[in-house]
């Protein structure tokens, strides 16, 4: 790991500050991926800027059909909760798979859309569910924040803040893990929400995507049956030593089946 | 370099350490804390696990200066002086080891998975789901799972 000037700050603002006076700041959440990624020099920050210390960006609540959790809630903290457990059970269930028990316990739901890793669980609930992130700045549709690989609406020095998920009527997440490393290979999350179905899928392409044949064929019903002669094409999705292209294409179609089954 | 105070196993601690310096660095080479182990070094193996605040977290994944001021548990701190903690005598019981290398962190893991399902009975599956994060490449796994099962129940009051 190159060097690097550690600052653990206790507001938003000394944040923001801080980040303003680096030369190539870079936020601390978690550090499941961030760590890693500057032991291997994959990354040499002059200023790491520890966001663990504002405490009001952590934890949970549940008013008016939204569920707001803070960014540097652990995803072992979202798994556990009864609010979340019983409001959006799915996204229990999602934060529960996420890496291992250790990792969830310090890995944090804003590190893990900031950083928009094309395998991560949580963007398939940011979009599935239609979520809107909140930064330091503004407040960012679902739709505008996922911008491509390892990219996000995020500005120069803004903060994810927390995230708000309206409750759908129904949900779940079916996710095809690597057995090494728990990252999805595919995750897709089905959601009925009031505005009709969503199917958002993860760890297939570049960056987390709207599988829109899907919904338009389950929109006039929410059944294995609707969705039965739906190909999802292979065309810009990953290849890798794990998984080709076209096997996640058909992994895209088993686990949107998984979860269309177990929603109905 | 910058001074740290960490309460590890009950006893405030201090030393000098750079902004890189792991945890795992500073409990083994500032404080000769040996017991907690570097498998992989890259998050994966678990043999680092420690707790922090209470739960188990991968020692070389975290900055010594984000320990600051935390409360730290090691394997150093789990046993009453000789006397074993249940769980470490259950991996006794149980041959929970073989070479031994995995088993400080199979122990400190163990321990949050009693702690994470208090007042629930721990099935073999809820304890091999838990271990996702902990590597035996003796692949001692059937007496590790049950080590973890005979040790919840000891701490539990039953044997």
């Amino acid at each position: 790991m190159y060097s690097f000037e550690y600052k653990k700050v206790s507001s938003l603002e000394e944040a923001q500050q801080a980040f303003a006076a680096s030369d190539d700041g870079s936020y601390l959440a978690g550090g499941m991926t961030l760590i890693p990624t500057l032991k291997q020099r994959l990354a040499s920050p002059s200023d790491l800027i520890d966001l663990g210390g504002i405490s009001d960006l952590s934890g949970i609540n549940l008013k008016e059909g939204i569920v707001s959790i803070g960014a540097t809630t652990c995803h072992a903290d979202v798994a556990a909760s009864p609010d979340v457990r019983k409001a959006i059970p799915a996204l229990a269930n999602l934060a529960a798979q996420i890496g291992d028990p250790q990792v969830r316990n310090r890995g944090t739901i804003g590190g893990s859309i900031a950083n928009n890793d094309p395998a991560a669980d949580y963007p398939a609930a940011i979009v599935g569910l239609d979520a809107t992130v909140h930064t330091s700045k503004r407040s960012i549709a679902a739709a505008e924040f996922f911008s491509g690989l390892f990219e996000t609406a995020l500005e120069e020095g803004e903060i994810v803040t927390k995230v708000g998920f309206p409750i759908p009527e129904k949900a779940v997440y079916k996710k095809f893990p690597n057995p090494a490393s728990r990252y999805a290979i595919v995750g897709v999350l089905v959601a009925k929400t009031v505005d009709g179905v969503r199917v958002a899928v993860t760890g297939a392409g570049p960056c987390v995507f709207r599988e829109l044949a899907m919904e338009e064929a389950l929109s006039s019903s929410l059944a294995v049956d609707a969705i039965k002669d739906v190909e999802v094409s292979n065309n810009g999705l990953n290849g890798d030593i794990h998984a080709s292209p076209e096997y996640r294409a058909h992994l895209v179609e088993v686990m949107t089946r998984r979860a269309v089954d177990e929603i109905s | 370099m910058r001074k740290i105070t960490v309460k590890i196993n009950g006893e405030d601690l201090s030393g000098e350490v750079e902004s890189r310096t792991l945890l795992v660095e500073f409990l083994r080479y500032t404080l000769g804390l040996t017991g907690t182990h570097v498998g992989c070094d890259t998050s994966q193996c678990g043999a680092c696990t420690i707790h922090l605040n209470g739960a188990p977290i991968k020692s070389c994944t975290l900055l010594a200066v984000q320990a600051d001021g935390q409360d730290v548990t090691t394997i150093e701190g789990v046993a009453d002086g000789d006397t074993l903690h249940p769980m470490q005598e259950a991996f006794r019981d149980n041959h929970g080891l073989q070479c031994g290398f995995c088993t400080p962190g199979m122990v400190m893991t163990a321990l949050g998975i009693v702690e994470s399902h208090k007042g629930d009975a721990l099935s073999e599956q809820t304890i091999r789901k838990e271990l996702e994060g902990n590597l035996c490449r003796c692949t001692g796994y059937q007496g590790i799972v049950k080590a973890i099962a005979a040790g919840a129940k000891a701490m539990q009051g039953g044997v």
